[in-house]
C-alpha cells in the first residue's frame, strides 16, 4: 500500500519549494516505509524470480536432455525459444494479459519470465551434456551401468557446472525483467519504480532501481561462486 | 480486426516508430563509440582488460528499467534521459566481447606477427581486430537487440517510442491498441535480431568462416 510521507508538508514557502523539487533521496521515507513497502517488494521480487527459474528448470532439464539425444529437434527448439527470447518484455506482457484465463497479475509475469529463461537454459543443458567426454560414458557402460544410471550418475553431474552457468544468466535476466512485470501488477521492486515515477517521488524510484540492481548483481556473484565450486578443475584458470 | 488495423493508421504510429528506431540507432552507435575505444585501449594490459570485463559483467546485471529509472530523477522526463540510459545499456555487451575477443588471439599468431616485424598498432589493426571481429560483432548484436527491446520502456520516462501505444492500450483499456503496439515492437525486435545475425556472418573474415563460433550470449 502506498503510504503517506512523500506529498506536501508545506507550511512555509521553503517547504513548498522543496515539494516542487523533490529531494533525490529522502532517508526518512526509507526508514518509515522499509517494513511495510520496501521489504515486501523485495521479497515479492525474489519470489517471482525463484518460482520462474524453478519452473523453467523443470521444463528445460528434460527438454535439454531429450534434445541432446535427438539432435534433429535442437534447431527448431532453439529457433522457437530464440523468437520468444527476442520479444521485448513489455510486448509479451501486453499479449499475455489479453489471453483469457491469464489476465493482469503475477501469473502473466511468471509465464513470461519462464518463456525468457527457456533459450538459455536449454542451450546450456545441451552444451553441458555435450561436454561429457565420450570415454567417460564408455567407461560407465563398461562398468555395467544402465542408461538411466549413466544419465543421473555420470552425465548430469558432469554437466552441472555448465547448467548452473545457464541458471546464472537466466536468473540475472529474469530479475531484470521482473521489474517490468510490476506494470501488469506482478508485484516486486518494479512497483516502487513505477509508483515513484507516476508520483514524481525520486526516492522510491532510486530505492527500487538500486535494490533490483543489487539483487541481480548478488545473484550473479552467488551463482558464479556455485559454478566455480562445482568445477574444481577450472578454479585456477581464469573464466 | 479493422479496429486492430486502424492502430497502424493512427497519425502517431509512424512518429512513434521513427522515435523508436532513432533512439535505438543513436544509443547503439554511442555505445559502440564508447565501448570499442575502451576495449582497444586496454587490450595490452591483462589487468585493465580484466577490470573492463568485470565492469561489463556487473553492468550487464543492471536491469534496463532500473537504468531508465535511475536516469529519470537526474535528467527528468524526455528523449535525452532514455538516450543516456539506453547508451549505458548498450556498452557492457560490446565491452565484454571486444575485450575478450581481442585478448584471445592465440599467442602463436601474435608471436608470428611480431616476428614479421609488425608494430603494435599494425598487429592490432591487421591481426587482432579482424580475428576478433565476429566476437565483437556478436556483442554489438546482443546490444542491438537489448536496446531495441528496452527502447519500449522509454515511454515510462517520457521518451516516446512504440511502448507508448502499449501503455495507451492499457490506460484506455483498448486491447486492440495494446496488441498492435506489442506486435509492432516484437516485429522490430525480431527484424533486428535477424538483421544483425546476417551482418555478423558478413563481418566474419573469410578465413575464419569455417571455425566460426557464436560467443558472448
Amino acid at each position: 500500500m502506498p503510504s503517506p510521507g512523500e506529498p506536501a508538508k508545506a507550511g512555509d514557502t521553503l517547504g513548498l519549494l522543496q515539494d516542487l523539487q523533490p529531494k533525490l533521496l529522502d532517508w526518512g521515507w526509507i526508514g518509515e516505509n522499509f517494513g511495510d513497502e520496501i521489504l515486501p517488494a523485495l521479497i515479492g521480487h525474489v519470489y517471482l524470480s525463484f518460482v520462474s527459474v524453478g519452473i523453467a528448470l523443470v521444463i528445460s532439464l528434460p527438454t535439454g536432455v531429450l534434445v541432446s539425444r535427438y539432435r534433429k529437434a535442437y534447431p527448431p527448439v532453439t529457433f522457437f525459444t530464440g523468437i520468444l527470447f527476442s520479444i521485448p518484455s513489455l510486448a509479451l506482457f501486453a499479449f499475455l494479459v489479453t489471453v483469457p484465463g491469464i489476465g493482469i497479475g503475477p501469473t502473466a509475469v511468471i509465464i513470461a519470465l519462464v518463456a525468457y529463461s527457456l533459450l538459455v537454459l536449454i542451450r546450456n543443458v545441451v552444451a553441458g551434456m555435450d561436454s561429457v567426454p565420450e570415454e567417460t560414458k564408455d567407461a560407465a557402460r563398461g562398468m555395467g551401468l544402465t542408461a538411466r544410471q549413466i544419465l543421473f550418475g555420470v552425465e548430469l553431474p558432469l554437466a552441472l557446472p555448465v547448467i548452473v552457468a545457464g541458471v546464472r544468466i537466466a536468473t540475472v535476466t529474469i530479475i531484470g525483467i521482473a521489474t517490468i512485470g510490476a506494470y501488469i501488477r506482478g508485484g516486486g521492486l518494479g512497483e516502487l519504480i513505477f509508483l515513484g515515477i507516476s508520483r514524481n517521488f525520486p526516492t522510491r524510484v532510486i530505492v527500487g532501481a538500486v535494490l533490483a540492481t543489487l539483487l541481480a548483481v548478488i545473484a550473479d556473484l552467488l551463482l558464479l561462486a556455485l559454478e566455480r565450486y562445482l568445477r574444481p578443475w577450472a578454479r585456477t584458470r581464469r573464466a | 480486426m479493422s479496429e486492430f488495423l486502424d492502430v497502424f493508421r493512427r497519425p502517431d504510429f509512424i512518429p512513434l516508430l521513427v522515435t523508436h528506431i532513432e533512439l535505438s540507432v543513436v544509443a547503439l552507435l554511442l555505445g559502440v563509440l564508447i565501448a570499442l575505444p575502451v576495449a582497444l585501449a586496454v587490450n595490452r594490459s591483462p589487468t585493465l582488460s580484466a577490470i573492463a570485463i568485470n565492469i561489463g559483467n556487473i553492468g550487464r546485471a543492471v536491469p534496463s528499467l532500473a537504468l531508465l529509472a535511475l536516469a529519470f530523477p537526474l535528467l527528468g522526463f524526455g528523449f535525452a534521459t532514455s538516450l543516456v540510459a539506453l547508451t549505458a545499456l548498450a556498452i557492457p555487451p560490446i565491452l565484454i566481447n571486444a575485450s575478450t575477443g581481442l585478448r584471445q588471439v592465440s599467442p602463436q599468431v601474435m608471436d608470428a606477427a611480431k616476428g614479421m616485424g609488425l608494430s603494435g598498432a599494425q598487429i592490432l589493426g591487421r591481426i587482432q581486430v579482424p580475428i576478433a571481429a565476429p566476437i565483437i560483432f556478436a556483442g554489438i548484436r546482443t546490444s542491438a537487440v537489448q536496446v531495441v527491446a528496452s527502447a519500449t520502456l522509454a515511454t515510462f520516462v517520457g521518451g516516446g517510442a512504440l511502448g507508448q501505444l502499449i501503455v495507451l492500450g492499457f490506460q484506455r483499456n483498448q486491447p486492440a491498441i495494446q496488441i498492435a503496439g506489442a506486435l509492432a515492437v516484437a516485429v522490430l525486435a525480431i527484424i533486428t535480431e535477424l538483421l544483425f545475425g546476417f551482418l555478423e556472418r558478413a563481418f566474419t573474415p573469410k578465413g575464419l568462416r569455417v571455425a566460426r563460433k557464436r560467443r558472448g550470449k
